[in-house]
């Protein structure tokens, strides 16, 4: 559908995800396509609920897909299973929000570290120790010093590198990243981010960075996809997202921002209203219910995501911006 | 400052035992909030901002030491009786936590919670009660009000349920609210909503407030003070607008440097902090930002430099080499 730079190492087509709860059906992702170019970053970014966890783990096959496919270089996982799958496992990881939370408690450092290459069968103890020292010294760790020792005498800064370690030991083509800043201070956070770039140049990473902090997404994607309830409104190349959003979501989410600057009134007519519930979606477009630009024809007929301009795509029937206008030049929307 | 300070804080510690040793959540701080102002406290996690909150609400846990003055309208709170302490939460101070989940009763209906704070410290009749619990649910902009009093925290969404925390702690009009973290747990629209919510309704009673947050974002645009905290200290105050126009210490200008900006282009390299703040079991014996800081000297090793004196612009560091205001060029 929408072209990525480069080739695509990751097409989605078509995703649904659909879960049975008390006997009603959770629409979690209703027919989201998109692609993820070699070496790219996208940013996949909503609010709670919205279905982008869900997607990451979709993508890696930990929760089925009910429909759609899910196309990792060239193969599509969804229909692989067992051994197949599992041999395609190492080139795609995933790392997640809570750093403290997904590291064994009573493991050391070293064998967390090295566990990936035990179960892909590195038999060679002195390769498996060569290459944990290679990895924890590229995140910024002292082997000598992290290796005996055990998570909780850790930060979580230094869990979520330890974390970043265990992903890329496998030298993976592709890492999900699930909020992986959200539960870091301020302080520790841009050292989390810098990392993961330089990272992505040293090991030749392609990442899908999911968060719901559109700033922090911005200063890692490439291009930003932006979800709701279940559906992609809107996805486009970083800047172009920014400087003219085309989704009356995407406006929104922008808006309620807060700024670090007190001549930036914060926004002070933001609707009130919270998402719907995914269990029983508003028909037509599922933002309608919390947006101002909402019709007879929002109700009726679901938007379809369409081409505004330059690899900006927008699924809207009254998007924010006419393709035929020039782009402006300020970058910050008001 | 001034005699006519609603609440001021003068020279408190608390510190609180451990197993790893004593650890010094807040180390002598002095702060003065005026009647009908806004002060937002910054700190990461650790800082003492929250110990800091607990200790003008008397919250502490029973262990720990704690020492200095917390004056509110002139009566040191720390030597009231839990009696007094009692009739004063409500109508002269209130608070709203991070976690709208854990701070409302689960198995209460939200309009139990309501009448039952009113009750206690009003002494209004219960049906006048239910009738006002109504309209705070309807100031707080919580739609349907009669049939949300019927209802239970677990129905509500994280938004709704901090709409609820707010409108109990408004129930009893007080003099100063507390707002701990409070939207933290909530998505970036629902925060925008609650943040409004809050600031309409502190200029609306007239209300102190003190806005704890780790975000200086947040009290960029709805604070009239800042004050920032580092380890346990305040380590720089100011006008909101003075602190953001000409930040004096280094950490309070290290964190708004390592916040991602929305107008930085795309794949900017952040200014990121070094280092973790220090070990609060062991203190340092000089500057606590030291070890991070890139103007740290000798003397920012061996001694804690004091909050300095007001500056013309109202604004007060700990800091021995302050950031210099940007000189006019030809000036």
């Amino acid at each position: 559908m929408q072209q990525a730079s480069g080739q695509a190492l990751l097409e989605v087509e078509n995703l649904v995800v659909e879960y049975a709860v008390g006997g009603k059906t959770v629409h979690a992702i209703s027919d989201v396509s998109l692609t993820v170019g070699r070496g790219e970053t996208l940013g996949l970014v909503g609010e709670s609920g919205c279905g982008k966890s869900t997607l990451g783990r979709a993508v890696l096959q930990l929760r089925r897909p009910t429909a759609g496919k899910v196309i990792f270089d060239g193969t599509d996982l969804t229909r692989l299973a067992g051994e197949a799958l599992r041999l395609m496992r190492p080139r795609l990881q995933l790392i997640f929000q809570d750093p403290i939370a997904s590291l064994n408690p009573r493991r050391r450092i070293g064998d967390i570290v090295a566990e990936p290459l035990l179960i892909t069968g590195v038999a060679d103890r002195a390769e498996r120790e060569r290459r944990v020292h290679e990895v924890l010294v590229a995140v910024g760790l002292d082997p000598d010093q992290t290796r005996g020792r055990l998570p909780h005498e850790f930060s979580g800064g230094q869990c979520q590198r330890i974390c970043i370690a265990r992903a890329l030991i496998l030298e993976p083509q592709l890492v999900i990243c699930d909020e992986p800043v959200s539960a870091l201070d301020v302080s520790i956070r841009a050292q989390i981010l810098n990392l993961l770039e330089d990272m992505k140049g040293r090991y030749g990473l392609t990442l899908l960075f999911i968060a719901h902090d559109l700033a922090v997404v911005k200063a890692v994607s490439d291009r930003i996809a932006v979800m709701y309830l279940g559906r992609l409104c809107e996805i486009a190349p970083t800047g172009q997202l920014f400087a003219q959003p085309a989704h009356p979501y995407t406006r929104l989410l922008l808006d309620a921002i807060p700024v670090p600057d007190p001549a930036v009134r914060p926004a002070l007519n933001v609707p009130v209203g919270e998402p719907p519930s995914p269990i029983a979606p508003p028909t037509g477009c599922r933002f309608r219910t919390r947006c101002p630009r909402a019709d007879a024809l929002c109700a009726e007929e679901k938007p379809e995501l369409r081409p505004v301009r330059g690899g900006q795509f927008v699924a809207c029937h009254h998007p924010l911006i006419d393709s035929s206008a020039p782009m402006p030049a300020n970058t910050r929307p008001q | 400052m001034s005699s006519a300070a609603l609440l001021s804080i003068e020279g408190l510690s608390v510190a609180l035992p451990t197993p790893r040793g004593r650890l010094l959540a807040v180390d002598q701080v002095d702060l003065t909030l005026a009647p009908g102002r806004t002060l937002g406290i910054v700190g990461e996690s650790g800082s003492g901002k929250s110990m800091l909150a607990r200790s003008v609400l008397q919250l502490l846990p029973k262990r720990a030491e704690f020492s200095g003055r917390v004056l509110f309208e002139g009566q040191d709170l720390a030597q009231l009786k839990p009696e007094a302490l009692r009739r004063l939460r409500g109508p002269a101070l209130a608070v709203v936590f991070q976690d709208p989940m854990t701070s409302l009763n689960p198995v209460l209906s939200i309009g139990t919670q309501i009448v039952e704070t009113l009750q206690a410290h009003t002494g209004i009749a219960s049906q006048a009660a239910s009738r006002r619990a109504v309209e705070l649910l309807a100031e707080v902009g919580i739609p349907a009000p009669e049939q949300r009093l019927r209802q239970y925290p677990h129905q509500l969404s994280g938004g709704m349920r901090q709409r609820v925390a707010i409108a109990i702690a408004l129930s009893c009009e007080p003099r100063l609210l507390i707002a701990d973290e409070p939207t933290t747990a909530l998505d970036v629209t629902i925060q925008a909503q609650i943040l409004d919510l809050l600031a309409r309704e502190q200029q609306r009673r007239h209300m102190a407030m003190i806005l704890i947050t780790h975000d200086l974002g947040v009290v960029a645009g709805r604070t009239d003070e800042v004050a920032v905290m580092y380890a346990g200290r305040v380590v720089e105050r100011a006008p909101t607008p003075v602190l953001f126009d000409r930040m004096r210490m280094p950490y309070t200008e290290a964190l708004l440097a390592a916040i991602p900006k929305l107008d930085a282009a795309p794949h900017t390299r952040l200014p990121a902090i070094s280092g973790r703040p220090p070990d609060p079991t062991r203190p340092l014996p000089g500057c606590s930002f030291a070890p991070r800081c890139g103007h740290v000297d000798e003397r920012c090793l061996a001694a804690k430099p004091p909050l300095s004196a007001l500056d013309a612009s109202g604004g007060q560091y700990a800091c021995w080499h302050p950031l210099q205001p940007v000189a006019v060029e030809g000036a």
